[in-house]
């Protein structure tokens, strides 16, 4: 039997009873929901007093100042008392210098790194913050206050000081009439970089960069006679000349005619931190267009591309890097010509740069796949071509997608920079911290550098990973 | 109203089809499809579900490549030649039954993205054409939004405006109203009913007879892959010929 009703008087809005909200109804519902779950929480509780019960005397009694691992141990006795444990972290003020550039970069010279470290940021903040004036601002100021310290630090001379500075200001001042036009900073910074870390003259990388011009010229002049692919080609080859033939005189007369240079510095001096950021950051560069071309590869209609890129990304995919490493050093010198000096740095860049695509490339075919067919065919419907179909409509989406894969591909890069202890290169984590440790007044010494190590790599890892929540958070257009 | 629409028709051919087949694999999807349709014909073609319906009119625009028979849009024929089909797909726009709309951009960048990079409009010209069509199909308000932030009838309305922006001189529709709610359906009938007014040449896959009978010169009906029946839609719905189209109309206007 159905009766009617009638509502009166509305109800009024009452609050949520007590235990319903705020910590308790937390606690409750996520440590303490039920026996099992309390005894785990009671554990994990006892297992981290534990933990920070014992670790915690020994940061405490920390000794930032000592000539030796011995005089460490003499001062922690001394202030804690008989048998008390405390860390010694003096090791850092003779050594810093060797964790951050390496032990054979020359000291005089330590401020190149420094300003092109400084410069990085610069160029990296309009894409990683692109026309946002307020950020870019930030970020130039910290830059510019930065290399203020540093460079002073690092006693560079004062014309690069002056130089450095009023470049960083020049940009800041760009930042805020026309923003977009910091990207040009950007594409120059690669030969910027490369004449500070290397030095040798100044034209090498100018006449090197004036290859693509040569090639964008080429191609501009012969693709309304030639059509795109074919002048692109033609470019190509224009530019290939350039760099076999024209390059080397060019870059020489200039240099007689009006000789700028910074001393020479070869790779194999590279070491510590320094080494490792080159590699990442080079890695991370080239790895990203690369990936997105194998990606788009493997998903072509042509039968060969497609199966080129499925044999280079699986092959590089199956092999351990520290194997590619080893073929980068040795095996590579053997099918090279004797005479072909090739740089052990740039090889193993070259590698580790392909390991990263190939990852790259895995990740962002998940994400392809995950495209709805229709996005492709409203694309092809309204007469956009492959690449411009590729480049406005399925990679913007497609690396939406798949942007925590590719940090956590970019973040797997730099810790693994570390391998290359195996070619025999001073990273950090092994190479650095072992020359610590044969060191006649360190010997003994265990904990304290890979501590410190890995803090530093978590603090750049971090970063990245925030980063890339920021970026999702802002890329997020499904406002459901 | 629609009458004096239904005048506009010139004799001038915008889509010639003559003895198509296709086939997917072993299954022959479209079999001998001969059509033409004059310039500011509206065509409506309706059938059982997989029938072909989506497959032929994705063909005049190459979405699927057909095998045999020739497919002549506005003088261009359809066939390997990439610059052909690239000119018959900026000269054809089409709608589809789940909009498509590109969710990474704003509704205006949706409506502009094709005209700039396909036409090479300045951008400031493509934003006035887009702003344009979509006051026309009613929603400028909009235009900064996302399409995730839009109603399914206010995003297909954005993409039939899209299109329009391309100045297509013919229109493809595949049941475009049929993912919709029902009070969303008459917002983008009212739209399209509009555009068939001012001479566009139409062909719509739909199973809205009300529109059919409003706006069509012609109702095409398929059947397993071939034309079974057209006609004027007057003829097709109160005195349909074959044995299968009655069957059919008395499915969906049965009930
Ligand atoms: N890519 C494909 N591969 C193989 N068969 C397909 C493919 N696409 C469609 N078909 C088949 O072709 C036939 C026609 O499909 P089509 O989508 O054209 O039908 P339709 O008339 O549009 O049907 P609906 O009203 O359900 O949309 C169907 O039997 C379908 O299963
Ligand atoms: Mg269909």
């Amino acid at each position: 039997m159905a009766q009617g009703f009638t509502r009166t008087e509305m109800l009024p809005a009452m609050p949520p009873p007590v235990s319903e909200s705020g910590t308790l109804k937390w606690l409750r519902e996520n440590l303490f929901s039920g026996w099992l779950n309390s005894t785990l929480t009671a554990a994990a509780t006892l297992f981290i007093a534990f933990v920070a019960w014992n670790s915690f005397p020994w940061f405490w009694h920390s000794v930032w100042n000592a000539g030796s691992l011995n005089e460490c141990r003499q001062i922690v006795t001394a202030s804690a008392g008989e048998g008390a444990t405390g860390a010694c972290w003096a090791f850092l003020r003779p050594w810093w210098g060797a964790f951050i550039f390496g032990h054979q970069y020359p000291v005089d010279e330590r401020w190149r790194p420094v300003l092109a470290f400084g410069l990085l940021f610069a160029a990296l903040a309009p894409v990683l913050f692109a026309g946002q004036k307020r950020n870019l601002t930030i970020i130039l100021a910290v830059v510019a206050a930065f290399l203020v310290l540093t460079l002073y630090l690092a006693s560079a001379p004062s014309l690069a000081f002056a130089l450095a500075i009023l470049g960083v200001l020049a940009l800041l001042a760009l930042a805020q009439v026309q923003p977009g036009k910091l990207l040009w900073f950007t594409l120059a910074f690669p030969a910027l970089c490369f004449w500070l870390l290397w030095g040798g003259s100044i034209w090498t990388p100018i006449v090197a960069v004036a290859g693509f011009g040569v090639l964008y010229l080429v191609f501009r002049l012969a693709s309304p006679v030639i059509g795109l692919a074919p002048a692109a080609g033609a470019g190509f080859v224009a530019a290939v000349l350039w760099w076999m033939f024209v390059d080397a005189p060019v870059a020489d007369a200039l240099q007689s005619a009006i000789p700028i240079q910074l001393l020479w510095i070869a790779s194999d001096k590279f070491g510590g931190f320094l080494l490792s950021i080159v590699i990442g950051v080079t890695g991370i560069t080239f790895s990203l267009p690369l990936g997105i071309l194998l990606a788009l590869g493997r998903q072509s209609d042509m039968p060969i591309v497609k199966m080129l890129c499925v044999i280079f990304i699986e092959t590089i995919r199956g092999v351990p890097l520290i194997t590619l490493l080893f073929v980068a050093a040795f095996v590579l010198g053997f099918f090279l010509p004797p005479q072909a000096n090739f740089d052990l740095l740039l090889r193993v860049l070259i590698l580790v740069t392909f390991f990263a695509a190939a990852y790259l490339a895995e990740v962002l075919r998940g994400a392809l796949a995950a495209l709805p067919r229709g996005q492709y065919e409203a694309a092809d419907a309204l007469g956009l071509d492959y690449w411009r179909a590729q480049r406005l409509v399925i990679l913007p989406q497609a690396l939406k997608i798949s942007i925590p894969g590719i940090v956590s591909t970019f973040i797997g890069l730099f810790k693994d920079t570390t391998l290359v202890v195996i070619v025999a290169l001073y990273e950090p984590l092994k190479g650095i911290t072992h020359l610590v440790r044969q060191d006649i007044n360190w010997k003994g010494i265990y904990w304290e550098p890979y501590i410190f190590v890995g803090a530093i790599f978590f603090i750049f890892c971090f970063s990245m990973s925030r980063y890339s929540k920021y970026l999702e958070d802002k890329l997020k257009t499904d406002h459901r | 109203m629609a009458e004096a629409a239904k005048m506009q028709v010139s004799d001038e051919v915008a889509i010639q089809i003559t003895g198509m087949n296709k086939w997917y694999g072993q299954f022959h999807v479209l079999r001998d499809i001969n059509m033409t349709v004059q310039r500011g014909e509206r065509i409506v073609i309706c059938g059982p579900s997989g029938s072909g319906k989506s497959t032929l009119i994705r063909c005049i625009n190459r979405l699927e490549e057909h095998q045999q028979g020739q497919i002549i849009v506005d003088g261009t024929e359809l066939t390997n030649d990439l610059k052909n089909i690239d000119k018959v797909r900026s000269e054809v726009g089409m709608v589809f039954q789940h909009f498509n709309l590109f969710p990474h951009l704003t509704i205006l960048e949706n409506c502009t993205l094709a005209p700039i990079w396909v036409r090479k409009v300045p951008k400031k010209e493509a934003e006035e054409t887009a702003m344009h069509f979509l006051t026309k199909v009613k929603i400028p308000e909009q235009a900064h939004k996302y399409p995730g932030q839009l109603s399914g009838g206010q995003q297909q309305r954005v993409a039939i405006a899209r299109s329009l922006c391309m100045k297509p001189r013919i229109m493809l529709f595949d049941e475009p109203t049929s993912a919709l709610d029902p009070e969303m359906i008459k917002e983008v009938l009212d739209t399209m009913i509009q555009l068939a007014e001012e001479g566009m040449t139409m062909l719509c896959v739909t199973h809205e007879m009300g529109f059919a009978q409003a706006v069509a010169n012609r109702v095409i009906f398929m059947d397993q892959g071939q034309i079974v029946e057209q006609n004027e839609p007057k003829e097709f719905f109160n005195n349909p010929k074959s044995d299968r189209t009655k069957l059919f109309l008395s499915q969906i206007l049965g009930h």
